[in-house]
């Protein structure tokens, strides 16, 4: 073999990419744990159990969030109730119908295309149409409807991946007993993608709790207590929005970090909830 | 002949699973040499063993030495990537890179610093000749690669494993994923290249064994039963399980 | 007999309309957006003139003689997202090739799940750290009167989007065939030259893809941008106040009215275009790669 050296060029280039690498895996590890880091130092010292059971009062001068943590949960019953049905029917028709290629085509380009819009458009245009046009004004119905729409294509698509993943045998089985398309449809294809739609509902749900823009300005940023049927039609602030109003608006940082701190950690419990979710699934279609 | 590459008493394992058993041949210069035995013989393990391309399966645990050109290539002071320029590889699935053909050729020099253009266009022009292609090729040199049909696509992967330079080719069932008359190409291809390089050949095929090598090697459950002129070995196997594999009692 | 046949069909054809009317629902969700994003914007738009409305470099609705022109929202969404994409880019493509091809699997995993947090966390809760950390640093750091600047909102856009940029870019690697990178190790490349030369080249279209995801995310982020840059409508600089195509429309909607308001709408219209236009882009990329 050539005893020749190896190329100082060759070596520099080796070392030169594996820095980049282990420095941009640093600074992505270390921008997580700092801003995760940060926001719970700075927020779980200020969640007291009065900032949770109350509602803000100007005549004891005090904050609480409860009215913003009862909105975030109507609001994401509410979107959840309309988008799954609307996502899963969606999914059942683009897998288990059309036979359309085309249909197929224009169908998922325009959910693709949903979920490319920005969330501030989704407000403007739910503003116009569920707060004006459909007379709903501003109120957490309005609200929950433009998250239905954002959230369709989330919905669809893991319905219909785990609908793709429903072995063709299944449905010739339940056809060959002479059973019609919906029935086959019902006993046997839903059943079994029941993964696609909790994981689309998980995703859902971390897509709601995080989202702001959209709700500006058809939810509105009230923080009155309500109960559900008078939450939905009324203005309310979920918890992000009440985030930004506190810090933006009214400079009250210490409550903005408890929410913050909040935020934080149901959305480390919705990723561990959709990874531990994903895993017992895919153990029980593997046995 | 002198010999190029000498294995002593080789023993490899894939974590537990022992592989490889002992295996001590030597590889004459500017010949080819056949590796034949059923499906998980160790031959396939073997000829990776020779560039070192085992090096990247986890768990991988190797005893004895392989020499080439008389240097211990698991030596720590052997560079593995100036190894496998001396000792090219040609896989069992044509795998060019989803480039232009003549990005593929040009990728080991490329690699190995060369960067003047004349240069290259002369080693990619050099190396498709070696590997009878050019004719059919010159004109659809920056065309992708992948466009090409299974036959062209090996020989590709030949021209790429010459354009580095190398003294030995290793070919890993070259020719199994194609049809009869890409295959004869291949053989006839081989051939020529003995000339130049020393070419060890795994293979299904025992007539393309009997067709093309000068030396065959009979593997079994990781063991070398026998190791002898192509032409012995066929017509007279010393050893009652290589007479058992030639005359197809199994396999 | 056949009574109970025709109920059965009847059934049948109803479900099925049911279902394609569920199908279409997404369709008329994009007909609904865009009619009424046209509908809505396009008056002012026409009012103010189409020149005058682009390529203007004063907004100033509120004023006597308001001037409409929204040349500043463009160039700063357009330089953010560029500015966050020149940060974001490289670190992200770096991780994903490391953590694709390189990481042992146990890192990978841990890293992999730290990344899906960073795509969970608020857009809120970015700009809520940018307001107290990112602001008065590049306000002491630089010397400059405020912080809440265009150079906030990249840094703060260029860690939303590394998560897209990461994920997406690590599955294209993750699909790059094996036998392609033991072509390359066995000419003598190192597995770096092998992963740097011939994975990447081969998952470019994925790369492209996420490039072009990262770029939809920044240009659409409003709530994190409106916390950091400002928000006042200047011509785009690093140190100053900006205002971006998003928070424009987000931050005076509230109390705009008449062709204030309608101009806002036509904004919106405008960054609904770019954003179409990216989608167009992408599918470009994605059908190029059909075919290729």
């Amino acid at each position: 073999m050539s005893k020749e050296k190896y190329p100082l060029r060759r070596k520099l280039y080796g070392g030169t990419m594996h820095a980049l690498m282990y420095f941009s895996v640093f600074v992505t590890c270390a921008l997580v744990l700092a801003i995760i880091g940060y926001v719970l130092i700075k927020g779980l010292p200020n969640i007291t159990w009065k900032l949770l059971s109350t509602k803000p009062s100007y005549l004891s001068n005090s904050i609480g969030i409860l009215p913003d943590i009862l909105n975030t949960i109507y609001i994401i019953i509410a979107c959840l109730v309309v988008v799954l049905p609307l996502g899963v029917g969606a999914a059942i028709y683009l897998t288990e119908y059309a036979e359309n290629k085309k249909l197929v085509g224009v169908i998922e380009y325009a959910a693709e295309t949903l979920s490319g819009i920005p969330s501030v458009i989704y407000g403007l245009v739910g503003m116009l149409f569920f707060c004006q046009f459909l007379g709903f004004q501003t109120s957490l119905l309005a609200g929950a409807l433009t998250l239905v729409i954002m959230n369709l294509p989330t919905v669809m698509r893991t319905t219909q991946e785990s609908l793709k993943a429903v072995p063709q045998s299944y449905r010739e089985g339940a056809f060959g007993l002479g059973a019609g398309k919906w029935r086959v449809i019902y006993t046997v294809v839903l059943p079994s993608c029941v993964d696609g739609i909790v994981t689309g509902c998980i995703l859902a749900m971390g897509r709601i709790l995080g989202e702001s823009a959209a709700l500006l300005f058809t939810a509105g940023f009230a923080h009155a207590l309500n109960g559900f049927f008078d939450g939905l039609t009324s203005a309310g602030a979920t918890l992000t929005v009440a985030l930004y109003v506190y810090a933006k608006e009214e400079g009250e940082f210490e409550v903005a970090f408890a929410i913050a701190a909040i935020l934080m950690v149901l959305t480390l419990l919705i990723n561990l909830t959709a990874q531990f979710t994903g895993k017992f699934f895919k153990k029980r279609r593997d046995t | 002949m002198s010999n190029i590459i000498t294995s002593e008493d080789l023993c490899l394992w894939y974590s537990e699973t022992q592989a490889l058993k002992g295996i001590s041949m030597e590889i004459p210069e500017n010949s080819i040499t056949a590796l034949i035995g059923p499906s998980g013989c160790g031959k396939s393990t073997f000829l990776k063993t020779l560039n070192r391309m085992n090096d990247l399966v986890q768990g991988v645990k190797i005893t004895g030495t392989v020499k080439y050109q008389g240097q211990d290539i698991f030596a720590p002071s052997v560079d593995v990537n100036l190894l496998r320029r001396d000792i090219g590889m040609v896989f069992q699935k044509p795998n060019p890179f989803p480039m232009s053909v003549y990005d593929n050729v040009a990728y080991g020099p490329r690699t190995h610093g060369i960067r003047s253009k004349a240069r290259l266009d002369e080693i990619v022009e050099q190396s498709l000749r070696g590997a009878a292609i050019w004719d059919e090729l010159k004109d659809r040199l920056k065309k992708s690669a992948l466009g090409l049909s299974g036959g062209q696509q090996q020989r590709l992967c030949i021209a790429r494993a010459l354009a580095v330079g190398p003294k030995v080719l290793l070919m890993d069932e070259p020719t199994s994923a194609l049809d009869p008359i890409s295959t004869a190409r291949i053989e006839e291809l081989a051939e020529e290249l003995k000339k130049q390089y020393t070419i060890v050949i795994v293979t299904h095929n025992m007539q393309q064994a009997v067709r093309i090598s000068d030396k065959t090697a009979f593997f079994l459950l990781g063991e070398l039963i026998e190791y002898d002129d192509t032409e012995k070995l066929f017509s007279m196997p010393q050893n009652k399980k290589t007479e058992d594999y030639i005359t197809g009692r199994f396999g | 007999m056949k009574k109970t046949k025709n109920r059965k069909k009847l059934v049948e054809d109803i479900v099925h309309a049911i279902f394609f009317f569920l199908g279409m629902i997404t369709v008329l969700c994009v007909l609904l957006i865009s009619i009424y994003l046209l509908v809505a914007g396009i008056p002012a738009i026409k009012e103010i003139g189409i020149v005058e409305f682009l390529f203007g470099s004063q907004w100033a609705p509120t004023y006597a003689e308001p001037a409409y022109g929204i040349l500043p929202f463009i160039l700063s969404s357009v330089y953010g997202t560029a500015g966050a994409l020149l940060l974001g880019v490289p670190i992200g493509f770096f991780t994903a090739v490391y953590l694709a091809k390189l990481a042992p699997p146990k890192v990978k995993s841990i890293v992999s799940s730290a990344v899906s947090l960073l795509a969970g966390i608020p857009s809120v809760v970015y700009g809520l750290v940018g307001m107290l950390i990112l602001v008065p640093a590049i306000r002491k750091l630089f010397h400059v009167p405020d912080g809440a600047s265009l150079l906030a909102a990249i840094i703060v856009l260029s860690v939303m989007v590394l998560p897209s940029i990461i994920n997406v870019s690590m599955t294209s690697l993750e699909a790059v065939p094996k036998e392609y990178e033991e072509g390359s190790l066995a000419l003598g490349a190192t597995q770096i030259e092998t992963y740097m030369r011939v994975s990447v080249p081969a998952a470019k279209s994925g790369i492209a893809t996420a490039i072009v995801l990262g770029v939809g995310r920044a240009l659409g982020e409003a709530m994190a941008v409106m916390m950091v840059s400002g928000n006042a409508a200047n011509m785009p600089s690093l140190f100053q106040s900006v205002r971006f195509l998003t928070t424009a429309v987000a931050s005076e909607m509230a109390y705009s009215s008449g062709l204030h308001r309608q101009a806002l709408f036509s904004i919106a219209l405008v960054l609904f275009l770019f954003i179409m236009l990216i989608n167009a882009g992408l599918n470009l990329i994605l059908k190029h790669k059909k075919e290729g």
